[in-house]
């Protein structure tokens, strides 16, 4: 019954139209944001360097002829007569062949007879106290922070967008109920009960994940209960009502598509600052648990080293936890503006 | 007003409950039970199965920890009326004592930050307003939004690099708030000393918070100015000087007053880092320490009464926001 009702009376098709076209309007301001757009393309780098992590630094050629055996990406498959083979000490016989990412080392094997060198042709940034190389570390670091940048903002999301919709649709007590428990959540200061809870739990970057993305929720949930608290009285809402969808299908269909707006730019945000707060986990210690390579954790540990002159452990990894949250706060500001139709031109 | 007030202080009630029952699970998060713990740490050893089930039972006595729950957030209420955090499981001193001494240097830091956030902010923030998306206040907005996205970490880092002794400038010390022996100087002495200490960790701590106020300090004042009333100012032939100052600047400092609130649980967070950095025994470098040593009942002493500041803060930020805008209190 309902499909039949869905396309008649409430405005779904015609919905789905105006979003495209208020998406296209969106685009079009944002094509106009020069640094807006250099941010995203910036952000499309990092995810790229993030996804294809291997390729770009490993301690394995992605392709290797040895003895007479063909290799294809040792890098990421396991071979079982390559196991425990180490490629640095390897002296290529005649026919052998081995093509190397452009950063031929892996970010936790450490070589202590290069510890804290300073950046030069081999290692371009530098190694750490273990002799790894810092730049291999920063590439597999940066899985590490937009990953839970990602997780922690979407668990986010998935709270904040219910509770705020249920609020702000309900109203009256379940709205007051929820507003308390916003205020409950503001009131503590987020970055202490993050450290407590992630200090009891066992270290792992599924629990850091999850803590950011439980306390990170309260934002969003208000916004979208303040878009809910103008949308409930629309006649279209009063439509789908009155062929008496259930409440569920209102929230879900009709209503909370057209509250989502406010609500990625806010998201945007909130990827910015749950790598912040990963990074600063990190560098006091409660990051996700050694050998893990993270941003945060090589800066922690360039602390020790400050006094010796080990400039490349705080300038680089500060360096890229800088870029990536300015990126991703440029992208949030840029779409604000481009949605904003004051500023529409 | 009074109405307002009561209507208010009712509200905290619930949030309080709230408080308590998320810190009652923040309890239950523990691995293992805290009394486990305490035992291995009275004995330094890993080998929990040879304490004597007799002082396992007394412990969990002590902690209420064999009881059913509810009696459990009972005791655990109970002891938060009474401000007893138990003792510290490091140094078996009160852990409101520890909290006592600490506190103070944290909120020393942190209201002198916050003043200065909205000393320089607010004048920044009317300067890039009212001459909106002109070359200055282009530039003002992109500096402020760099500032707004650098780690405090990072940046604490770099100063102490460059400004702390090392291998460059060596013009503020790096350690603690006072140098040794600054008990026996002249208080004018004293104070340069003190300031001088704080000069790193304040600005680390006021430059992001700037960035966020300015931003909000400059949004606020160009809504207000678009309203009818300053047109009608404007047509009666105030100075831009007055229409501003007087009548524009008032209205659009109503909602930053009351991210007086929101930002004092940010910055109390922000000073686990910088007081770690700086090695300043406050609030933050106390839970640091408690929770690197697993300390439970500082932990959990630190998490309440920073909750329950952040809470003052929140009223205390209602309320000025009921004193300044009589709209609300007649809501």
């Amino acid at each position: 019954m309902s499909a039949a009702v869905d396309t008649s009376i409430t405005p779904d098709a015609s919905a789905r139209r105006r979003k495209q076209s208020y998406w296209r309007i969106v685009l079009r301001q944002y094509r106009g944001n020069v640094l807006g757009i250099a941010a995203f393309l910036l952000l499309v780098l990092f995810g790229a360097v993030a996804l294809f992590a291997p390729f770009i630094a490993a301690g394995a050629p992605f392709y290797l002829v040895m003895d007479g055996n063909t290799y294809v990406f040792p890098n990421i498959l396991d071979y079982a007569d390559l196991r425990g083979f180490q490629f640095d000490r390897w002296q290529p016989r005649e026919n052998d062949v081995a093509l190397w990412p452009p950063v031929p080392f892996d970010p936790n094997r450490s070589d202590l007879r290069n510890r804290l060198a300073p950046p030069d042709r081999v290692h371009w940034l530098g190694t750490d106290d273990r002799g790894r190389d810092v730049l291999s570390r920063l590439v597999w670091g940066s899985r590490v922070s937009i990953s839970i940048g990602f997780v922690a903002v979407g668990i986010s999301l998935a709270i904040g967008v219910v509770l705020g919709s249920i609020a702000g649709y309900y109203g009256g007590v379940i709205d007051s109920i929820i507003l308390r428990l916003i205020e409950i959540v503001l009131t503590f200061p987020t970055f202490f009960l993050i450290l407590a809870v992630i200090a009891f739990l066992p270290p792992s970057i599924y629990s850091i994940m999850i803590v950011i993305g439980l306390l990170g929720w309260t934002g969003i949930a208000r916004l979208v209960r303040g878009e809910f608290l103008k949308l409930r009285d629309s006649d279209f809402c009063t439509a789908a009502r009155a062929s008496g969808l259930s409440d569920a299908r209102i929230i879900f269909r009709h209503l909370l598509p057209n509250a989502l707006t406010p609500v990625w730019v806010s998201a945007t945000f909130g990827v910015a600052g749950a790598i912040l707060v990963e990074s600063s986990l990190s560098f006091l210690g409660f990051g996700p648990p050694p050998p893990t390579p993270s941003w945060g954790e090589i800066l922690a540990q360039s602390q020790s080293y400050l006094h010796r002159g080990a400039w490349w452990l705080v300038v680089y990894p500060g360096l890229a936890i800088f870029v990536t949250v300015t990126a991703f706060n440029l992208v949030g500001e840029g779409l604000r503006d481009a949605m904003d139709p004051r500023l529409r031109q | 007003m009074k109405a307002y007030l009561i209507r208010r202080l009712l509200l905290v009630i619930p949030t309080l409950i709230g408080i308590t029952m998320i810190l009652f699970c923040v309890i239950q998060l523990a691995p293992g039970s805290p009394v486990l713990l305490r035992l291995q740490k009275m004995q330094g050893a890993m080998g929990s199965e040879s304490v004597p089930q007799e002082i396992i039972e007394q412990t969990q006595k002590l902690y209420g920890l064999d009881k059913p729950l509810p009696v459990q957030y009972a005791l655990w209420v109970k002891r938060l009326v009474t401000l007893d955090f138990g003792t510290s499981y490091k140094d078996r001193r009160p852990v409101l004592d520890k909290i006592a001494e600490a506190l103070p240097i944290t909120l020393q830091l942190n209201l002198i930050s916050i003043f200065l956030v909205y000393v320089i902010s607010v004048p920044i923030g009317v300067y890039s307003a009212t001459r909106p998306r002109s070359a200055p206040d282009a530039i003002i907005t992109f500096f402020l939004f760099v500032l707004y996205s650098l780690p405090t970490f990072w940046v604490a880092m770099l100063l102490i690099f460059f400004l702390g002794g090392g291998q460059h400038l060596n013009w503020f010390p790096i350690y603690g708030i006072s140098s040794l022996g600054a008990d026996q100087m002249p208080w004018s002495q004293w104070l340069l000393d003190r300031l001088w200490h704080m000069a790193l960790p304040l600005f680390c701590l006021t430059y992001a918070g700037l960035a966020s106020i300015s931003r909000f300090a400059r949004a606020g004042l160009i809504d207000v100015v678009r309203q009818d009333y300053i047109r009608t100012a404007r047509a009666y032939g105030f100075s831009e000087r007055v229409v501003i100052l007087k009548y524009a600047l008032r209205n659009s400092l109503i909602p930053i007053i009351t991210l007086i609130g929101t930002l004092l649980p940010s910055l109390l967070g922000g000073s686990v880092i910088i007081e770690q950095i700086f090695s300043i025994p406050g609030m933050g470098r106390l839970a640091f320490e408690a929770m690197l040593s697993r300390d439970y009942p500082v932990v959990m002493g630190i998490l309440t009464t920073s909750a329950l500041l952040t809470l003052v803060g929140l009223i205390i930020s209602d309320i000025l926001y009921a004193i300044v805008d009589p709209r609300i209190r007649f809501e």
